[in-house]
């Protein structure tokens, strides 16, 4: 597939935040895991891999085996090692937590047998027998691939409708550099299509070249991983000056292409989320000397990860609490922020008007809903700009199903994941049968 | 301040710590700088007809990703010069004349006997360790396990030694054997001051399972070796309390096998040992082990009101009982302390796939039932269970009063078993 990602880009500055587990101090974390029964960091894995298990054949030397393990339940297990938030997922449920010692290094583990995987060039999956039926799937980050690969390994035929050039969403475009660069998550994409029989259409926007009545027609059943759209602006005046940019769209041109920093000495985050966080550390990461984070509320309510607000305390980050923009100022190029203070209840106090210097704005206050295309068809409910499905992914109207970002609103990458994952297996039931959704019911 | 000091048949030392006969002490530059660390004594490296050694000797069991757990070697006796052993023996007792020097010898005929036994003791040595034990290389040409097997070349070789040598004498006991208390008695005939066991357990340490060649390799085989090591412990343990609750017994012993530091030390002379003897942990971590072996023993004498070694010696001898002399009504069950529990469930695993099926998860929290009515008390969880103190294992008071099968054999009426358990029936 083609790779729109430049040899020369931003992101390249940026090396590892978590190492990668030496060979020895791998199998040394690894004998520390105590296999607990109906093992807690399972449960808290969303696509509940089985976690005592991979690390016990990490133990012993079983690397192929592990790999096998972890992919079984998450093929992009080798990004989610990487991007993981395993501080409050499956690390953060260690038992190890309630005792005087720390949990284990889950993610570096997940790490350390899925790299290898890669490293060797294993492959674990191959299709199922052709069954006839095709599956439509709009969207290609990690909720269409890991749906595409699970209905592969069933026998279905699967077509990828992309709108952007490349495949990946998020994971390749968004993802914190130094969690994972953006030529990592290329090389899984490509790991997970050699399955074959998954045919990828990058450039199509469903809804134009495509209509959804033309997916329901021509497939037997329609995936909807869409994620998200377009940053939101909060729209305040000067909007439109340069160096305003949405957290998304910028962090993108950070990961596949450039960004032009040149005179850039000042930069402020507009958010509080885990997007907003990623954009200071990654502002200091390039070098930009003092980054503030401009946050409505205060730190206790922040979205964002404590975990990730504290490594980018430790690298320099400033924040202004309970703070909003109301205006972006400069000649053509922005200068300054113009904030006011919020009270409590996040209205504005009077008279508590501040500036910010700053030559770059980044604004991390969320992104667009796009389950709005599918509100014209009957059946599907879209809440609040997601897409309502039931605990399998079935989005109410027959053939359709949905998950990732456009579903649960933006979470992470084993969400999307996960949610692929569940929608795949029941699609798979679906058309071998006449469970729910079916057009032959 | 307790006294340290110990007397093993006649041979005393400042402190029961002693080298082993093996390759820590194959050379006058290593005993001296053992006894510099603070060893109190050495059994030096076995002397004999000149040997040839193999290439490699040694091989490790690494257990739960703890390397040397156990081991074994294919090694032989001192393959150096009889005469610059004899001259390195004599230099290291001038120097250091308080510890004691352990001279460990294996030959054939009787004419070489009489002519080593005098050579050692010319040398210094302040005692004799017949080699009975080695259980590769040397056991085929009629030696060392060879003879600790049979307990009438036993006697005959060791009647030999007691003849000729004017300082005490040891018989070092091979655990190869389906009991040791014929073997320990058969030294006792032949005059012994006393045994020091286990020497080596026959073994293959692993196999190469790429080359399908078991280890430690030598070119393209391998061959039977001697096991040692932690991993080795609780065999000694029980030979050297088999001998000393041995009422026909009654010499002291040197405890070997699986020594590795203070604890251990402690629990062999509890079961009878005048002095330990260390190998394995020496050869993985140096020396210097000693000086927290010492300083160990030192506060645990005092603080359970030891004055000397030999009030600790053989003091859990009396609690190592037959089977058919237990108490069968003597009834436990697991308790988890739910504040210390972390939730891991890993007795419930064991439990339920190793034992009675008597713990179980419960809803709404991690921390596990124990079914009482089931539990047979058989502390498997107690085993598996991470953390300390945890669970604990508490008795049942049920008002039946003890009773043993023997007890209960001999006379049921007298001697009734409380109701049995964990049987699901």
């Amino acid at each position: 597939m083609s790779r729109p990602i430049s040899e020369s880009r931003s992101e390249t500055a940026f090396g590892d935040f978590k190492l990668p587990l030496a060979p020895g101090e791998a199998v040394a974390e690894a004998e520390r895991c105590l296999f607990c029964h109906d093992a807690p960091c399972i449960a808290a894995c969303p696509t509940a891999i089985d976690i005592p298990q991979f690390i016990r054949k990490i133990a012993t030397g079983n690397l192929h085996g592990s790999a096998r393990t972890i992919f079984e339940s998450n093929i992009l297990g080798m990004s989610c090692a990487r991007v993981c938030p395993v501080e409050v997922l499956c690390v953060g449920d260690c038992v190890y937590n309630h005792l005087d010692q720390p949990p284990i290094a889950i993610g570096r583990l997940q790490r350390h047998a899925t790299d290898e995987a890669f490293a060797q060039g294993w492959t674990y999956f191959s299709a199922g027998p052709d069954s006839g039926r095709r599956v439509a799937l709009i969207g290609g980050g990690p909720a269409s691939l890991a749906a595409a690969h699970r209905l592969r390994r069933c026998g279905h035929a699967c077509t990828i409708f992309e709108a952007r050039p490349s495949l990946g969403g998020l994971n390749t475009t968004g993802v914190a550099p130094y969690k994972m660069r953006a030529d990592r998550a290329a090389d899984e994409i490509d790991w997970v299509l050699a399955i074959g029989g998954i045919e990828v259409r990058t450039g199509v926007r469903v809804g134009e070249a495509v209509s959804l009545s033309d997916l329901e027609r021509d497939f037997d059943a329609v995936f909807v991983g869409v994620g998200l759209g377009a940053d939101s602006p909060l729209g305040i005046p000067g909007e439109d000056l340069e160096n305003v940019c949405g957290a998304t769209a910028w962090i993108e041109q950070m990961k596949i292409g450039r960004v032009d920093l040149a005179g850039v000495e000042r930069a402020v985050v507009v958010g509080g989320g885990n997007t907003a966080i990623d954009c200071v550390r990654e502002a200091l990461g390039l070098g930009i000397p003092r980054v503030i984070m401009a946050y409505r509320g205060d730190r206790a309510r922040m979205s964002g990860y404590a975990h990730e607000w504290d490594a980018a305390l430790a690298e320099g980050a400033l924040a202004e609490w309970r703070a909003i923009p109301i205006a972006y100022e400069g000649s053509g190029r922005v200068r300054k922020v113009r904030c006011i203070r919020l009270d409590e209840a996040r209205r504005p106090i009077a008279g508590s008007e501040f500036e910010l210097e700053a030559d770059l704005v980044l604004v991390a206050i969320g992104q667009s809903k796009l389950a709005a295309m599918l509100a014209g068809l009957e059946g599907i409910q879209v809440e609040g700009g997601r897409v309502a499905v039931d605990a399998e992914g079935f989005a109410g109207r027959t053939k359709w199903y949905a998950g990732g970002d456009c579903v649960n609103g933006g979470k992470e990458v084993v969400n999307a994941v996960a949610e692929g994952d569940r929608a795949a297996k029941a699609i798979d039931a679906m058309l071998r049968g006449a469970a729910k959704g079916s057009p032959h019911a | 301040m307790p006294d340290l000091s110990t007397d093993t048949g006649g041979i005393r030392s400042p402190n029961p710590f002693w080298l082993a006969s093996a390759p820590p002490t194959n050379s006058g530059g290593q005993v001296q700088r053992a006894f510099e660390a603070g060893w109190g004594g050495v059994v030096w490296k076995t002397l004999g007809t000149p040997i040839r050694n193999v290439s490699s000797r040694f091989g490790g069991h690494v257990i739960g990703g703890v390397r040397g757990a156990g081991f074994n070697n294919i090694e032989l006796i001192t393959d150096r010069p009889l005469e610059a052993n004899y001259r390195e023996i004599a230099e290291t007792k001038r120097l250091f004349p308080d510890r004691a020097m352990v001279v460990s010898l294996m030959f054939e005929t009787r004419e070489e006997w009489r002519e080593h036994i005098a050579r050692s003791i010319d040398a210094g040595a302040d005692g004799l360790e017949l080699n009975f034990g080695c259980p590769h290389g040397m056991c085929e040409r009629g030696m060392g396990s060879a003879v600790g097997q049979e307990p009438a070349v036993n006697e005959r070789i060791t009647s030999w030694a007691v003849e000729f040598s004017t300082v005490p004498v040891l018989v070092k006991l091979t655990p190869n054997v389906s009991d040791i208390v014929p073997h320990g008695l058969a030294a006792r005939r032949g005059g012994a001051h006393g045994v020091s066991l286990i020497n080596t357990i026959k073994s293959l340490i692993g196999v190469d399972i790429d080359r399908f060649v078991p280890e430690p390799r030598v070119g393209g085989a391998s061959t039977n070796g001697g096991y040692c090591g932690a991993a080795v412990k609780p065999i000694a343990l029980h030979m050297v309390a088999a001998l000393a609750r041995e009422p026909e017994f009654g010499l002291p012993i040197s405890g070997i096998g699986g020594v590795t530091n203070w604890r251990d030390a402690v629990e062999f002379i509890l079961l009878g040992s005048s002095s330990v003897q260390v190998c394995t942990e020496v050869m993985l971590r140096g020396f210097d082990i000693v000086e927290d072996m010492i300083d160990g023993l030192d506060e645990y004498m005092r603080t359970h009101g030891f004055a000397r070694i030999s009030e600790m010696v053989g003091k859990a001898v009396p609690n190592f009982r037959e089977w058919g002399e237990l108490d069968l009504n003597y009834e436990t069950v697991a308790k988890i302390d739910a504040d210390k529990c972390i939730g891991c469930q890993v007795c419930v695993a064991a439990c339920h796939d190793g034992a009675h099926q008597c713990i179980h998860p419960q809803e709404g929290t991690r921390v596990p039932r124990v079914d009482e009515t089931e539990c047979v008390g058989c502390n498997l969880c107690k085993i598996v269970c991470p953390v300390e103190d945890c669970i604990s294992m508490a008795p049942v008071e049920h008002g039946v009063a003890p009773a043993s099968w023997n007890e209960f054999v001999a006379d049921p009426e007298t001697h009734p078993l409380r109701p049995k358990k964990g049987s699901h029936g």
